[in-house]
């Protein structure tokens, strides 16, 4: 699949936008001065970014707990996202859903969940409406490994094989569920296995190399789009922090983390590989590495000044009508 | 015009008069066709108990059978509804919301609130519950107190044909999520519907039967033996007044307030076990807000705290009854037996 200088430089900011995003949630949440749970999706940028760049106003994600990579490539506003994980009333929820919560359905993104494996069904209704309404619209439930062992899961992949919506189930499968091995957790070697059980296409993917991600999920997308059904697509890839943010990881291996960041880090692959092919300059690459920091600095400053929910916000947003 | 049809017959109505105006509204779950992938009929069943029979010959794709797996279906109609359809899905029995409870009140319910008020996701969600079928524990509950219990959710069990077809215009309509609970008992009661489509508001209650010496607060099934109980009553000379909730959530406290006020006297029916039910939501709110209209302790008729028994003689001890509803009242009128 082409992709043309526009839309590398496109790919490198989204995953570059992530990055920083969470790289700035990791310092800022140990300063005390975010509430609540945060789980950070640094490592795993490629996975969101390939798939989200092949995406319109027409289709529809849901993510997991680790949400706002997904977030950022389907176009939330990075500022209120910033916001709403500070609690604040400019948040994209207005401070009322966090981290955990993020979401923009005007944007086709129905939200991070707090739910493992709550995603799938929703995305089956989204295909579902896409079907129903011809909008030509596709689907993508964005689930972790320790998720897609959930029979939300199983029941969703059955009804969009059975329906033949135009959905895909995307596996990231960063090798832990919480602090639980998936060599432990998960009964077959790759979730690819599972997918001849639901009569559907299982394609595995480096998660690491965007361009393998950005293929398998155009390939995928395709599909889905001229009817030919849903797709698992399990993505392999590592998380850089711990489930959550304050998790000692003392699960993990002495410099797992390191090793993966200097030998398999996606935006050190992409970089790598547009540069050597001469696609991209470095300088234009290092721009968008500025732009982005200045970006993610001016997001948290707002975010810190802006101000809190008050009481009056409490009680409203339950329901359209009561 | 109005004509006598059934319960059963009222919401079948209302699904399919709305399917005909919006073609957005989709209806799904279990055999609500019947059929599907056999080589015998195509519309075999239309729903366990042939609530949506007909539906499918009428809008064809629209009526869609789906694997025994509520968390799937049910939060495909969530979703859906999030995407711009509006889907009425069947929870065969209510019993059954423990496997998909997830979709209804941690997705559903929490969608607007967690989003910061830009969600609508006008989904009804039509299920069948209540004891009197000899469907033992799993098929014979009044969960509807758990559904209440769920900001964000509208809750709503109608008593009458009327009710019912009035009721579920509106819950296709409204732009909540909507539990719509069906008496089970009830789909077989024959009523004055009009033809036409209307709709009833939430959060009206209707005073059933009025009266001056006792209120009696109601939902459901129990409508219907709080008439027969107050009938009874009036012929030893004490007068009910009987409001049926229509909907628990919302939930019409002026009504209850008003009568309470007028009465001095309460009387709470509720089929749904005793616990954090209706009755004791009921009798909390006008212990709180009209304690001192009251002349009498408020008694509440519950089922007991136990699953619902299979046998008959258990089953019939088990659900509350007209003459256990006129002790009550007979009670609280300071009369003895």
């Amino acid at each position: 699949m082409q992709l043309s200088k526009a839309d590398l430089l496109r790919a490198y900011r989204m995953m570059k936008t992530i990055r920083e995003f969470e790289e700035r949630l990791h310092v800022e949440f140990a300063t005390g001065e975010i509430p609540g749970f945060v789980h950070l999706y640094a490592g795993e940028e490629a996975s969101a970014t390939g798939f989200c760049m092949h995406l319109d106003g027409r289709d529809k994600i849901a993510s997991t707990h680790r949400g706002h990579g997904h977030s950022i490539a389907k176009g939330c506003d990075v500022d209120a996202m910033m916001a709403e994980i500070y609690g604040k009333k400019a948040g994209l929820c207005g401070g009322k859903g966090g981290s955990m919560h993020i979401a923009d359905l005007d944007k086709g993104m129905l939200g991070a969940n707090g739910i493992v494996g709550g995603g799938p069904p929703l995305i089956c209704g989204a295909g579902l409406a896409a079907k129903v309404l011809k909008t030509g619209g596709v689907a993508i439930a964005f689930v972790g490994d320790g998720g897609f062992n959930q029979g939300t899961t199983a029941e969703s992949l059955n009804l969009a094989s059975v329906w033949r919506l135009p959905c895909l189930f995307v596996v990231e499968n960063n090798g832990y569920a919480e602090a639980t091995s998936s060599k432990y957790s998960v009964s077959c070697d790759d979730f690819t296995d599972r997918a001849a059980a639901y009569s559907m296409p299982g394609i595995a993917v480096d998660g690491h190399d965007f361009f393998a991600v950005y293929e398998a999920a155009g390939e995928a997308i395709k599909r889905a789009r001229s009817g030919g059904g849903p797709s698992l697509i399990e993505v392999k890839l590592n998380r850089y922090y711990g489930h959550f943010e304050g998790d000692a990881q003392t699960y993990r291996g002495v410099d797992e983390v390191k090793n993966i960041r200097a030998t398999k880090d996606c935006l050190m692959l992409f970089r790598k590989r547009v540069e050597g092919a001469k696609l991209v300059d470095a300088a234009e690459l290092n721009k968008i590495d500025a732009d982005v920091l200045a970006q993610i600095e001016n997001a948290v400053k707002k975010a810190k000044a802006a101000p809190k929910p008050t009481a009056a916000d409490l009680m409203t947003d339950v329901y359209v009508s009561y | 015009m109005a004509r006598k049809i059934t319960y059963q017959q009222a919401i079948n109505e209302a699904l399919s008069q709305e399917m005909s105006r919006d073609p957005t509204v989709i209806i799904m779950g279990e055999d609500v066709a019947g059929g599907a992938g056999t080589d015998g009929e195509q519309e075999a069943w239309g729903g366990v108990l042939g609530v949506t029979k007909g539906l499918y010959k009428k809008f064809g794709d629209r009526v869609m059978d789906t694997p025994i797996t509520e968390s799937a279906f049910i939060g495909a109609a969530v979703g859906a509804a999030t995407a711009g359809l509006r889907p009425v899905a069947e929870l065969m029995f209510i019993d059954f919301m423990g496997v998909c409870l997830d979709q209804i009140f941690n997705q559903a319910a929490k969608f607007r609130y967690m989003f910061g008020g830009k969600a609508e996701t006008p989904v009804v969600i039509r299920t069948m519950y209540g004891a009197g079928f000899r469907a033992a524990a799993q098929h014979s509950q009044c969960l509807y107190p758990v559904f209440t219990h769920i900001p964000g959710l509208k809750v709503v069990m109608p008593a009458t044909p009327y009710d019912a077809k009035g009721l579920l215009i509106q819950a296709i309509r409204d732009n909540d999520p909507v539990i719509f609970c069906e008496h089970k008992v009830l789909y077989t009661l024959e009523g004055d519907v009009p033809e036409e489509p209307y709709t009833i508001p939430f959060g009206e209650a209707s005073v059933v039967r009025e009266g001056k010496d006792v209120t009696i607060v109601t939902l459901g099934r129990m409508v219907h033996m709080a008439t027969d109980a107050a009938d009874n009553l009036a012929k030893q000379g004490i007068k009910c007044e009987v409001i049926d909730l229509r909907t628990t959530s919302p939930i019409d406290e002026d009504t209850i307030l008003e009568s309470v006020e007028n009465t001095g006297r309460l009387v709470v029916v509720d089929e749904a076990h005793p616990r954090c039910n209706i009755a004791t939501d009921v009798s909390a709110l006008v212990a709180d807000k009209a304690f001192d209209s009251l002349k009498a302790p408020i008694k509440m008729v519950t089922g007991p705290h136990v699953p619902v028994p299979f046998s008959d003689v258990l089953e019939d001890l088990y659900i509350p009854n007209a003459a256990k509803i006129e002790a009550a009242v007979r009670s609280v009128m300071g009369k003895k037996g």
